[in-house]
This record gives C-alpha cells, structure tokens and sequence, in this order.
C-alpha cells in the first residue's frame, strides 16, 4: 500500500525520530511511504486558540497536498482529530476538505484497521505504561488499539497507568494561558506515572509527551516516549 | 432586538487570577478532589446499567432543540395552560425585572420571610440579596444550600453547592451560624442532617411564601416539574399559601410524554442515581390544596441572545445536572468560585459569556478555561459538544478584537504566514534548529529548564524540549529522496 506520511510540525521540528520510527515501521511491514514535501501544519494551534481566519490557508495547503494519496498516516491523535473532526466543520462546503478527512489515520488506526496487524516484529525489553491522549481517546475512539499493538511486542512489560483517561494538562495554547491549572494537572499525571514504577511512559501525541516528558525530566526516573518509536525498536 | 442577562452571572476577574487561590488551597483541592471522583464513579455506574443511553441520549438532544426552535409558541402554549389552571404568568427580560416582581409579589401578601426550594434561576436572578434589600429573609432549606446561606458564602457546584467543604467545617459552621444548634453536635453526617431538619422544620411551618425553580415545565400543560433527593422541596412546594416559581425561558418540553427521557437521564448525570427521592409537579392552583397563590416568572436574562447563535445555542439544552463539573480537570483543581458566576464548571465557561455577551470582559476569559480534553461532552446527557462551543466562543473573541494590537495576534498571524507557504515554513523550521543549537551545547539534554516570556510560561512547570538540530524534513532529504 501507497501510505502519505503527515509528519506534523511538532514532530518535524522537535521529534523526528517519530517520523523515522513511522517509516520503519511500515516499510518493515512491506509499505511504500511517501512524504510529500509541500505539507506544513494542520492548524489546530491557530483553530483552538481562536484564529479559524489563520487556521483556513494551512486547512486548504493540507487538502491540497494530501488529495492524491489514498492513504495518510499521522503519529498524532490530536492532528488526526483536528483533520477528521474539525476540518469539515471549519470549512463545510469544501470538497477536498471532506475527502482527505475521510482517508487520514491515527498511526494505530492504519495499523490495526487498516492493515490488520497487531504484531510489528518490535522488541523492547523495559517496563512501560500508556497515557491515552485525550483527542485518541474521546474523539478518534482509538480504544486500547495502542496498547494492543506495543502489548505484541516482545520483552516488554506493560503495566496499567492509574485514572489513565485524566487529562496531562497539555491543552495546546492552554498550557501557557492557563499555566498554573495545567502544572496542577501534570503534577497529578506524573505522581501517576511515578507510581508505576515504569522506566517509560508512551503516548500517540509528542505535544503531550514533551509536557510530561518536560514535567517528568524535574523529578528524574521516567522517560517520555512517542509509542511509534517503541514499535520500531528491534 | 435582543438583551444581555444581568446579574450573578459575570465574572470579576479573568479566569486564570481567579484560578490562583483555589489552586494554593489544599484542603480545597482535597476536598473536591474526593467528591467530584465519588459522584463520577457512581454516574458511571449507573450510566452503564443502560443499555438504551446513548438513545435516551439523543432523544434528549432532540427534544430541547426541537423546543429551541420553537420557542415563541411553545412558550405561549405553556402560558396558555397555566393560566387556565389558575396560575399567574410574569415575564421578565432580565435579572434586575425578576427580583422586582418578586419583591413586589412577596410585599403584597405580607410576609418578610419566604422558604426556597434550591434553584439556579434564584441564583443567577441575585434573588436573595433583591430580597434582603426589602427587608424579606430568604431561608435556604436545601441542607448545602443552607450551609452555604449560614457560612455568608456563595454555592461552588450546581448541584453540590457546599461540595468545598467537609463535614468538620460544616459542624463549624452550624456551631457559629445556627442559633438552634445542639451543644456538643458532631461531625457525623447524621447528627449535621437532623440538626439542620429541626432548624428547617420551624420554618416550614412558619412561612407562607415559597420560592421555587422549576427543573422542567410542560407547555402541552402548563405544569412545572421539581426534582430534589432531600424532601425540603416537597415541603416548600406543598405547606405555603404562596408558591412563586422561577423558570427560564429554555426549561419548557413540548409534552407531559417527553418528562419520561428527562426523568432518566438527569438523575442518572447528575447525583448518579436511578431515581431521585422526591419528583414534585403541580399544575396552576388546585382548590384546597396546597399553594392557592400560584405565580410563575419566565426568566429570558440573555437567552433569548445565546440562542441567536447557531453553534452557541446548544448550551441552552443544558438541564443542570452537573456531570460535566464532576469529569472536568479544570473544575476539579480549582473549584466552582473560581468561574466568577453561579454556574461554574465547562458549561458555565460556555453559557456565562453567551448570557452576558461581550461587555462582561472578564467572561471572556472563561471559554479558554479548558484544556479542550472532552470528557464533558462525553456525559453530557444532552451532547452538547461543549468543546466545539468552546473553540467556537473563542473564535467570536478573537474577531470581536481584530483591528487592535496584541502580541498574541502578531506571533498567531507570522506562524500562519510562515506555514502558509511549503518553502518559508521549511526554511523556518531549520532556523529554529540551528537557533536551538546553543541551548543544546549548554544544556547537554534534550531539554531547556528555562525560556524567557511568554515561553516562561511553559518552562516554570516543564522543561521545554529542544530541537535536535536535524528536521525530519531535511533527513528525509538527505536520506530518501
């Protein structure tokens, strides 16, 4: 299968290796990934902080870039959530719009759904819980289709984080507007991770990651890692 | 031509000032930390008994938006009725002309004491203290209502009001504020209840007015509807010569039937019960029995203007059960006075600044009280998509204030420039790597413990992540293609 890769502009910038660890992935599973060069950001910065006039031209770049594939993979919950759920009610009378938000895959989604393949030939032999992401969770319906993907993965010890479905706090722009609730929320979720006694915490979304990860990189002891990269690992 | 509400429904501060305290207080966040998680656990229960919820659900939703586009007849309809069974109809455009009708209708038969049957519509009207300017006592009988009333504080939930405070302040609180306190009474939930039903029943049989809300009123009818788990209600609503309701405008369903999906779904969402202990109706005056004196007051206080808003309007579904406070992090961390209005939580963030509109500034901080997480429109028992609401009231700011300058306008519009165009964006994303590059040296992680401002904002709860110097993008190129 001919599979677009939409790398999003955090994972770009600041975690290529999710990118990387996407591509060999699929490429181990037998897919041609492509990356089409003309995509930027999917607007959900501009979207949810208020901006729908400077969301609109990055909506229209993306419909316009991801038209000809019949597949687009995205190791973001929440960038997938912002194309399928909010495209259309952004811009409702926009056919191309419609149509990439019908073809775009939350990385598990493409794998499970799609493909049908729980086991990616992954070895990863450490103790690690999952934190779903709340767009994966409550708008992508992902389910436990991540945890079941890195559950296949051989040596790993997956173990159950506490009130798992809690929001970290992250919230995009609301990290910063509202700083000190979100830091009262990501308190919470690292004392929960802390209580795992796991070496890694996973999760389908690097915005997320990188505001647990910062949190947890204060109190020392638990990595944060995109699960993409778990899946990779051999 | 239509009006803004009035009254306790505008924030004084902006959210995150007002968030501050609440977030310092301990006991608070213990408090409401383990109540919210005590009734979210019992809603789920119970919610998951039903096979049909998501049916009953929808069938919510479609019944208040088919009263929502039919308002105008619909609330003719329900005057009609009512006053064909003997009741008096008020209309009142905002808070300021409720408690004036009140206050006169309460002046009239004489009395300077009435009882209140726990409302949200009295709450957001500033009933009690119109009232206490007349020289009329409003006694609260519901018993968190009562505790909130004697502590001279303001409710902090829409169905728990006194969920800030455990059961060793509330002893506190009837030991200093309630005349006919027993010596030596404990912290024992039973012993805080009985010595607020003595206190209560003396006013039961003492006042002749009663103050009410109305939880639902039938237009088909012309009946209103009370759902309540204490018994004071029933009291108020029953003992009185005189019974004045309030009632928004947005509180009518069309037919007596359709109680039948609204009487399942509210007591499951809101106190996590299959039923609640006491449901009360009644329909105008009936001769020798009960309230003879029956006035209702239509409540619009901005109704009338949210529901012009076509993405807006979903929140007048709302039937204040409550369950999107008890699922919300915000909520939970900070509590219900932070909200700055009687209604707190993620559906006060989207009714109190469509009720108010614009003018009430520090409203409009509230829609960017939220994390945007969700798990409110997951119980809600009427789906109001609480986040799209959200980012839809965000985006009504933000255009509303185009055309003057601000920081946060000009780094939103240079991002959206700069991602506008494949090649400009590209070339900033290496920028920003190779600007990363000092950090990299200096931090030898890949993380920075501090940025200056805004991004200070980030770095004093997190560290920040740190580029690593090669964009997927320009490894793509080099190794791909």
């Amino acid at each position: 299968m001919r599979i677009a890769l939409f790398i999003t502009c955090v994972n770009d910038l600041a975690f290529p290796d999710t990118g990387k660890a996407v591509v060999t992935i699929l490429e181990r599973l037998g897919h041609t990934v492509e990356f089409p060069t003309d995509q930027t950001c999917c607007g959900q910065m501009h979207a949810n902080t208020g901006y729908r006039t400077e969301a609109l031209p990055l909506i229209r770049n993306f419909a316009r870039t991801f038209a000809p594939y019949e597949a687009i993979v995205a190791p973001s919950g929440s960038c997938v959530a912002m194309v399928r759920d909010a495209y259309p009610r952004l811009l409702p009378d926009d056919e191309s719009v419609a149509a990439v938000a019908g073809r775009v895959y939350e990385l598990s989604e493409l794998l499970v759904d799609v493909l049908g393949v729980t086991d990616v030939g992954a070895s990863f032999p450490h103790r690690v819980t999952y934190h779903p992401t709340c767009h994966g969770l409550r708008t992508l319906r992902l389910a436990d289709k991540p945890q079941r993907l890195l559950a296949a993965v051989r040596g790993i010890e997956l173990v159950p984080l506490p009130e798992a479905d809690q929001c970290c706090g992250f919230g995009g722009t609301f990290a910063l507007k509202n700083d000190a609730v979100s830091g009262a929320m990501l308190a919470d979720k690292c004392a929960a991770v802390a209580s795992t006694g796991a070496s890694y915490v996973a999760a389908a979304d690097n915005s997320c990651l990188a505001h647990i990860g910062g949190g947890l990189a204060r109190r020392g002891g638990v990595q944060a890692i995109h699960y993409a990269e778990i899946l990779a690992a051999t | 031509m239509t009006g803004y509400g009035t009254g306790q429904i505008a924030a004084a501060q902006p959210f995150p000032a007002a968030a501050k305290p609440a977030l310092a207080d301990q006991q608070l966040r213990a408090n409401l930390g383990r109540a919210t998680r005590t009734i979210r656990d019992k809603r789920a229960r119970v919610v998951g008994e039903l096979p049909d919820w998501q049916a009953l659900r929808a069938a919510g939703a479609a019944l208040k938006d088919d009263v929502l586009a039919r308002l105008p007849e619909l609330l003719e309809q329900f005057e009609a009725a009512a006053i064909a069974a003997g009741a008096t109809v008020h209309w009142a455009r905002d808070a300021r002309e409720a408690c004036a009708i009140i206050t006169e209708l309460v002046r009239e038969t004489g009395a300077d004491e009435v009882v209140k049957v726990k409302s949200m519509a009295t709450q957001e009207i500033g009933l009690n203290d119109a009232l206490a300017a007349a020289g009329i006592t409003a006694v609260e009988t519901d018993l968190a209502e009562l505790i909130v009333q004697l502590a001279d504080d303001t409710p902090s939930h829409i169905l728990v009001p006194a969920i800030h405070y455990n059961r060793g302040q509330i002893r506190d609180i009837f030991k200093r504020e309630m005349g006919d306190a027993p010596a030596g009474l404990t912290d024992q939930p039973a012993a805080l209840a009985e010595a607020a039903r003595l206190h209560l029943r003396r006013r039961f049989l003492a006042s002749r007015v009663a103050i009410s809300g109305a939880n639902f009123a039938v237009a088909e009818t012309g009946t209103l509807v009370v759902v309540e788990s204490e018994g004071n209600g029933r009291m108020c609503l029953t003992l009185p010569e005189t019974l004045i309701s309030v009632v928004g405008i947005e509180k009518l369903v069309p037919t007596f039937a359709d109680l039948e999906v609204f009487l399942q779904l509210l007591p499951r969402s809101s106190t996590g019960e299959r039923m609640n202990p006491y449901t009360s109706m009644w329909t105008g005056v009936t001769p020798g029995d009960g309230p003879q004196q029956v006035h209702i007051v239509l409540l619009d206080n901005g109704r009338t203007a949210t529901l012009a808003d076509q993405v807006g309007r979903q929140a007048l579904r709302c039937i204040r059960c409550s369950a999107c406070l008890n699922v919300c992090p915000v909520y939970e961390r900070v509590g219900g006075h932070a909200y700055g209005s009687v209604y707190p939580g993620p559906i006060g963030a989207i009714l109190s600044p469509q009720l108010t509109g614009p003018a009430a500034t520090a409203n409009r901080t509230l829609p960017y009280a939220s994390s945007l997480c969700g798990a409110c429109y997951d119980v809600c028992p009427v789906a109001i998509n609480i986040p799209e609401v959200l980012v839809h009231l965000r985006q009504a700011g933000v255009d509303a204030k185009r055309g003057r300058p601000s920081a946060e306008r000009a780094a939103m519009r240079t991002l959206g420039w700069v991602m506008r165009r494949p090649r400009r964006y590209a070339a900033a994303l290496r920028a920003a790597g190779v600007a990363a590059a000092p950090l990299r040296l200096v931090a030898r992680r890949r993380t920075v413990r501090r940025l200056p401002w805004p991004l200070s904002k980030w770095t004093k709860h997190r560290d920040a992540p740190l580029p690593p110097g090669r964009t997927f993008r320009e490894w793509w190129a080099r190794e791909r293609s």
